[in-house]
């Protein structure tokens, strides 16, 4: 089977204000697979995922989704195409409930029960807190929120910014295994994670950026298995990182 | 935890009310609580539509006044045109002509506001310095305008005949007008309420004014929201202009510009973005200037101005402060 | 001459031949422009370049709005308008109201800031603009003090009344009066105190303020203390606004709420630092002058207009000469959308 494209950056760049962040990057996101964003704290991945979602204005290069440029599209368009976004801070409404934040996720306003149920199998705390206020949610809890929101529509990619930063090891295994189902129902994940842990055991394809740009793009097993090119890419053994 | 402090909050305000029980006769009371919560209710009316873009928009207008301006000459020239039913014996028809005078005023002043919206507003989003430059220069324009359009002498407003009248219950002097004001600003804070809790259009106002990236991230065209509410709030700050123009009886081309002072120190008071704490923070106001008035007439303004440095020594955010990330 | 401007030239050739027409026009103004009405306008000229001035170090240096710049102005011109009112005409008050009016400012804008320059920026501005409305009131209630609505009508010392004399003949058909030394006054002191503007925005201090005004968080980063920094500035730009107020009761001989204390000031303050150009200091300069003219001679102007449409429907009315303020705001408008530098920046921009 061929592998199809969905997502690709050519030679994106992109300023904040008076500051040069992405030099120019070139990703390619296959359909149907995860694929792992790695790279040391300012190598531009946030900034890279922010430029995808339009929050951020490219200033060159190209931004191409399923086909479709989407370089200048407004955010809440690009959204619309099937991507959904989860940040590093998770953008939970604090104040709204954990119902309320589901249901901004729903292109309708209404639930397709076969979705919830999903969600309620693989976090079932959600439905014990299904009226409470987001903002009363533990930090896991926010992020299985978060990630729940991307499920309870069917969308054709997932953007995930650093789930595990700041959670415990228990929740990052219960993340892991909401990530397999993810994986399992075919959605195409770019994933950016620190913890190597969770980006091997996840990750199909691996990309690795430093000073905004991508300096390695391949198969995860192949990084994985090479302690010489992560110690050249990373900086550090990834083996002794787990 | 939090759950006490919200608790705090809502106290607030009966245990104001009932600290200046003491203080004064029980009739005298009465009237100063009831001329206090319709004074609130007006503040409310012109407040909330201005606390709701700034949590929505992060966008401070600063000629918001102009459309409380625009809402009183509004009443002058509704009121004097139905002089006839305001006039007449019959309490339906008195309040019906002061009801045109509303519908009239929301209507006028919300397609002002979209005007002005797309005029000078949505230029300047981001920049906080631009808008309050650009909004005073609108403040300015508007306020001249309304000279060119009404002169610049001060009108009378035919107040409805039955609406001019008090009445006693109790000892207690009640002016009928104000109990239509406390019955408006219920009803509209109700219906505000209402839309933004129970409607999809609310939740995303609330989710919007918490974090407007990650509501456009979800799909949502906050663009078209934050008109929306724009234009709602200067109908409302229009509303609440026909109300006072009704209640001062004359109205100058400032009568807006005085009101923005006050306005400031409601939304302040009640925390920025949160509808819940400018309905409390505005009835607060209305109290406090009403009890203080009573009390030390030369300390009316100047009491509010404590109030609100007092509130924000001990919340800094207001009283109902909106979760930001 | 360099020194006198801290090296700080106006940067363009054109503004370099404005701001040095403005120097000559103002310095020899009772000789190039002899009459009541031009000395007056000639001295607000200087007191407004100086108040303009004075309000662009916070708005143009450090991003600040504050709305109650006018009510430091007034204390100033309370300051020097009580003790004269009160004690009568003397020297030792004019100069000890000048320089209690700038500490007391000084004092207040510094206490100001520092309760609410913590909190958003924004607030700052929505709760000068309370004070600012708070002061107005104190001004029209402390009957006793401040003469409340009616103001204070005081004498000034023998020198600067109308009735002395210099020299007994006229010179160059000027006559050598009160009139003309107190116009020299103002235009002395505030030449000082625009020099003194131009050294503190020069200096390691004034660099500092653009910093902050530029990234807050870069500046707090290194090390700054940028509430610290711009409470300094309030206080700077409040004293130096309350001396331009004593300037102002000595101008007119009285002083009250609407000749230094109204929100219409305010709003030509802002008109006045934006149209000339924010964080240049000639910019107000430029600004002042125009909109003082304006005030003086923009409203016959308007009559003419409003003549001319006379018969047409509402066209009589938008350029009636009480109008002129319509005009100078959809100016304002303008300015602010495509000439955010205003005139002075706009033509720096273009050397650089």
């Amino acid at each position: 089977m061929v592998e199809k494209v969905l997502l690709r950056l050519e030679g994106v760049q992109t300023h904040i204000g008076r500051y040069h962040i992405l030099h120019g990057v070139d990703l390619v996101v296959p359909e149907g697979e995860l694929t792992v964003l790695l790279g040391r704290n300012g190598a531009g991945k946030t900034t890279t995922l922010r430029t995808i979602m339009g929050l951020w204005r490219a200033s060159a290069g190209r931004i191409v989704f399923d086909g479709a440029d989407i370089t200048r599209m407004a955010t809440p368009d690009i959204a619309r195409l099937g991507i959904a976004y989860v940040p590093e801070a998770m953008g939970i409404f604090t104040g709204l409930s954990v119902r309320e934040n589901l249901v901004l996720a729903t292109a309708t306003g209404r639930f397709d029960a076969a979705l919830l149920d999903g969600v309620f199998a693989l976090f079932p705390v959600l439905k014990v807190k299904w009226n409470d206020a987001a903002g009363g949610l533990s930090g896991g809890q926010k992020q299985m929120l978060a990630i729940s929101r991307a499920m309870v529509e069917r969308r054709r990619l997932m953007i995930v910014d650093e789930p595990t930063k700041g959670l415990a090891p228990a929740v990052i295994e219960h993340l892991i295994g909401g990530f397999r189902t993810l994986k399992e129902s075919r959605t195409t994940v770019l994933l950016v994670e620190q913890n190597f842990h969770m980006a091997r055991s996840l990750g199909d394809g691996v990309a690795v950026m430093d000073d905004g740009r991508v300096v390695h793009a391949g198969g995860m097993v192949e990084l994985a298995g090479d302690e010489a090119l992560q110690g050249r890419l990373l900086g550090l053994s990834l083996a002794a990182h787990q | 935890m939090k759950a006490r402090r919200d608790v705090t909050a809502w106290v607030l305000l009966p245990v104001v009310a009932l600290a200046m029980l003491p203080l004064m006769s029980f009739s005298t009371w009465v009237t100063l609580t009831i001329a206090g919560a319709a004074m609130g209710m007006m503040l409310f009316l012109m407040a909330s539509g201005l606390t709701l873009v700034f949590g929505l928009m992060d966008v401070m207008n600063f000629a918001h006044g102009a459309f409380i301006t625009l809402g009183a000459y509004l009443a002058v020239s509704v009121l004097g045109r139905m002089a006839g039913w305001g006039g007449s014996e019959s309490l339906w028809l008195n309040l019906a002509a002061l009801g045109v005078a509303v519908t009239v005023g929301a209507v006028v002043t919300g397609a002002v506001g979209a005007v002005f919206e797309r005029m000078i507003v949505r230029r300047v989003y981001g920049s906080h310095l631009q808008q309050i430059l650009i909004t005073m220069g609108g403040l300015i324009v508007a306020g001249q305008l309304v000279v060119v359009v009404w002169g610049a002498q001060p009108l009378q407003v035919a107040k409805p005949a039955l609406l001019r009248g008090s009445f006693l219950v109790g000892g207690a002097a009640i002016e009928s007008y104000r109990l239509v004001a406390v019955a408006l600003g219920l009803v509209v804070f109700g219906v505000a309420h209402a839309v933004l809790n129970r409607t999809r259009i609310g939740l995303l106002v609330r989710a919007g004014v918490e974090n407007r990236e990650m509501v456009e991230a979800l799909g949502f065209r906050i663009e078209r929201l934050f008109v929306g509410v724009f234009v709602a709030g200067a109908a409302l700050a229009g509303v609440g202009g026909v109300m006072w123009g009704g209640y001062q009886e004359i109205v100058t081309a400032t009568i807006g510009d005085e009101m923005t002072v006050l306005i400031f120190i409601v939304i302040i008071i009640g925390g920025l973005g949160s509808v819940t704490g400018c309905f409390q923070a505005a009835v607060l106001v209305g109290l406090t200037t009403n009890y203080v008035g009573y009390l030390t007439p030369k300390l009316a303004l100047g009491s509010n101005i404590a109030l609100m440095v007092l509130v924000l020594l001990w919340r800094p955010r207001g009283l109902f402060p909106v979760a930001k990330p | 001459m360099r020194r006198l401007i801290s090296g700080d030239r106006p940067g363009h050739p054109l503004a370099d031949l404005l701001m040095l027409a403005l120097l000559v026009g103002l310095a020899f103004a009772p000789f190039l422009f002899p009459g009541t009405k031009s000395m007056a306008a000639a001295s607000r000229i200087c007191i407004f370049i100086v108040l303009a001035a004075s309000y662009d170090i916070l708005l143009g240096y450090t991003g600040i709005v504050s709305f109650a710049h006018t009510m430091f102005f007034a204390i100033g011109a309370y300051a020097v308008a009580i003790p004269l009112a009160q004690g009568g005409p003397s020297w030792g008050a004019i100069v000890g109201g000048e320089l209690a009016g700038a500490a007391i400012a000084a004092v207040l804008a510094g206490l100001i800031a520092l309760l609410s320059l913590r909190v958003q920026k924004i607030f700052f501005s929505m709760i000068t603009l309370a004070v600012a409305s708070l002061a107005g009131i104190v001004a029209a209630q402390w009957r006793d003090v401040t003469g409340g609505e009616d103001g204070l009508t005081f004498s000034l010392p023998a020198a600067l009344g109308p009735g002395f004399r210099m020299v007994q003949e006229p010179f160059l058909g000027v006559r050598f009066d009160g009139r003309l030394v107190t116009y020299y006054l103002i235009f002395g002191v505030c030449l000082v105190l625009f020099g003194l503007m131009l050294r503190i925005v020069n200096s390691p201090f004034g660099r500092v303020l653009m910093a902050i005004r530029e990234n807050e968080f870069r500046a707090e980063a290194l090390g700054y203390r940028t509430v610290i920094y711009r409470t300094i500035a309030s206080a700077q730009a409040a004293a130096i606004a309350a001396v331009a107020g004593g300037l102002m009761a000595i101008l007119l001989r009285y002083n009250g709420p609407q000749s230094t204390l109204s929100f219409e000031i305010m709003v030509d303050i802002l008109l006045m630092v934006v149209i000339g150009g924010m964080g240049t200091l000639y910019g107000p300069a430029l600004g002042a002058t125009v909109i003082v003219l304006a005030q003086y001679y923009l409203q016959p102007g308007l009559q003419a207009a409003s003549d001319a449409v006379t018969g047409w429907p509402v066209l009589p009315q938008l350029f009636h000469p009480d109008r002129w303020l319509l005009w100078l705001g959809v100016l304002f408008i303008l300015i602010v959308y495509f000439l955010p530098a205003g005139i002075i920046g706009t033509l720096r921009r273009r050397v650089r």
